[in-house]
């Protein structure tokens, strides 16, 4: 509903209009709506990202130490969490020890210990990594296992960030 | 800059081509709500829904972290000083509830007095009943889900009023408590029934109550009806009544969320049985009535009887409120009936009276 005199007042074609009164509200009531928005909408993600924010506190772990695993017998492997994350523990059968993450790099399986191949293998979709140095040997993996440096001691296996 | 007008009207007109968008927004602008001194009481519907609406999400952000069984006080002790923002959004599930059984009770006494239960609107007065009725159960069974000390006891209590009446403990304990205590596994079926029974059974009654409120239209009071059509006033439903029920959820948002933010609900401590009920222990406020109705006609009939006859009152008279609109029929001339009033009144006195006196008689 349009008033004559307000069709009048209105500036000719190509000059900046003037900030109207019905501009103004529409803006403030825009903006209006978002602070509300947000401040409905910001507490909420908080709540729902609370886990989240744990294990990425739990991640900022930089040494972990295995009680026991030490007794852990030649060609064999224990998994255990490192940072909240799945990780392995190998003995091979000349006395090394290697820790690795145990999240295949493909698309996030947790990887096992093959005896026989003396691999670390994972059954999602058959990839392959070297069981002392985490490489990629085959399958789809993209990139290697990351190493962790175990450190053998009595009663004790203290792993650590490589 | 892309012309989102264009853009939005070519939108529009696909939607609307196939779901005929504009009979519906026709309808809407045809609506028209009346206007006159008591307009202010047609907004306690809108503001009941208001707080329904505030109590699915927020019951759906509670049910993400809350676990029923054994760990369920382990759970909401968690929720309410762990999770970010926890205690918040319990606190306004805690104030939505209380705020909405209000809601629905003003709801249901303007209904009342309007005499908006009269032909043709006598199913959207059942309905209604309906509703708050599995409203007063959402509220006992969401109280016992902290497993404090507090729930633990009201709804020890709670359960066993009707197991007085004869043969009804039995079942009561088998069906609802799951056992001779309140214990893990009512906490259990209790989640269940407050976030899947109840819920399923209060939706499908709410979309009904609502299509009801479309198809009749708002009641005029006894008073406007007397008043030839051309003196009556009236504003088309969408845009203006819509956007004042919006200002008015605002408010209720508004008024909720300090509530939630300045009067945080509490927990107590971790329900146990072995240990005496708190001092002042008493029912949920829109409990209290009945609870003290039982009290003061146990004073006067001692014993089971009195109980008894408590709850047989209290069923009479629920059974009259209910069937109001068969026996309180319109009259010919508009006149209102007399008689229906004063029941409403004093209905209303009652409930207010023995709430009070159910306070002070905690001391």
């Amino acid at each position: 509903m349009n008033k004559p005199e307000q069709n009048a007042s209105r500036p000719p074609v190509g000059e900046v209009e003037p900030l109207t009164r019905r501009t103004f509200v529409k803006v403030g009531m825009v903006a209006a709506g978002a602070a509300y928005a947000t401040a409905l909408g910001y507490p909420i993600y908080r709540y729902l990202a609370t886990p989240a924010e744990r294990s990425a506190a739990l991640a900022a772990v930089k040494e972990l130490a295995l009680a026991d695993a030490d007794k852990l017998p030649r060609e064999s492997a224990l998994m255990f969490k490192f940072a909240g994350r799945p990780a392995i523990l190998l003995h091979h059968a000349d006395d090394t020890w290697t820790a690795l993450t145990a999240v295949c790099t493909h698309l996030g399986c947790t990887v096992q210990f093959d005896k026989e191949r003396k691999a670390i293998y994972c059954a999602c979709h058959g990839g392959v990594y070297d069981a002392k140095t985490g490489a990629n040997i085959s399958g789809p993996p993209p990139k290697p296992l990351a190493l962790f440096k175990a450190q053998v001691l009595t009663g004790k296996v203290v792993i650590s960030r490589a | 800059m892309p012309d989102l007008k264009r853009i939005g009207g070519a939108v529009y007109g696909w939607l609307n081509e196939r779901l005929d968008l504009e009979a519906a927004l026709e309808h809407a602008r045809k609506k028209t709500v009346p206007v006159h001194k008591h307009t202010f009481w047609y907004y306690w519907g809108g503001i009941s829904l208001c707080l329904f609406l505030v109590q699915v999400v927020t019951g759906i952000l509670l049910m993400i972290y809350y676990r029923p069984g054994p760990e369920a006080y382990a759970s909401v002790r968690e929720i309410t000083y762990e999770m970010h923002f926890g205690w918040l959004i319990r606190s306004l599930h805690a104030w939505a509830a209380n705020l909405m059984v209000a809601a629905v009770f003003i709801h249901m006494f303007s209904v009342f007095f309007m005499k908006a239960y009269q032909k043709p609107r006598e199913f959207g007065w059942w309905t209604g009943l309906g509703l708050l009725g599995l409203c007063m159960v959402f509220g006992f069974s969401g109280y016992l889900l902290p497993m404090d000390e507090l729930s633990f006891f009201a709804t020890k209590v709670g359960l066993s009023i009707p197991g007085v009446i004869p043969g009804a403990e039995k079942v009561i304990a088998a069906v609802v408590r799951a056992g001779a205590e309140v214990n893990e596994f009512t906490v259990q079926r209790f989640f269940a029934l407050h976030v899947v029974v109840l819920p399923l059974l209060f939706i499908p009654l709410l979309a009904f109550h609502l299509f009801l409120v479309q198809k009749h239209g708002n009641a005029l009071p006894p008073a406007e009806r007397l008043k030839p059509a051309t003196e009556r006033r009236n504003i088309p439903f969408f845009p203006n009544f819509a956007l004042k029920d919006l200002a008015v959820w605002l408010i209720v948002v508004n008024i909720l969320a300090l509530l939630a933010a300045f009067f945080p609900w509490q927990l107590g401590p971790q329900a146990d049985v072995l240990k005496p009920a708190p001092i002042g222990i008493h029912p949920e406020w829109y409990f209290m009535s009945q609870f003290e109705l039982l009290k003061v006609i146990g004073r006067i009939l001692p014993g089971i009887s009195g109980e008894v006859a408590g709850i047989g009152l209290f069923t009479v008279g629920m059974v009259l409120w209910g069937l109001i609109p068969l026996y309180d029929v319109e009259t010919a001339g508009g006149r209102r009936a007399r008689r229906a009033t004063y029941f409403g009144l004093f209905m209303l006195l009652a409930l207010v009276a023995l709430t009070v006196i159910g306070y002070f008689d905690l001391k």
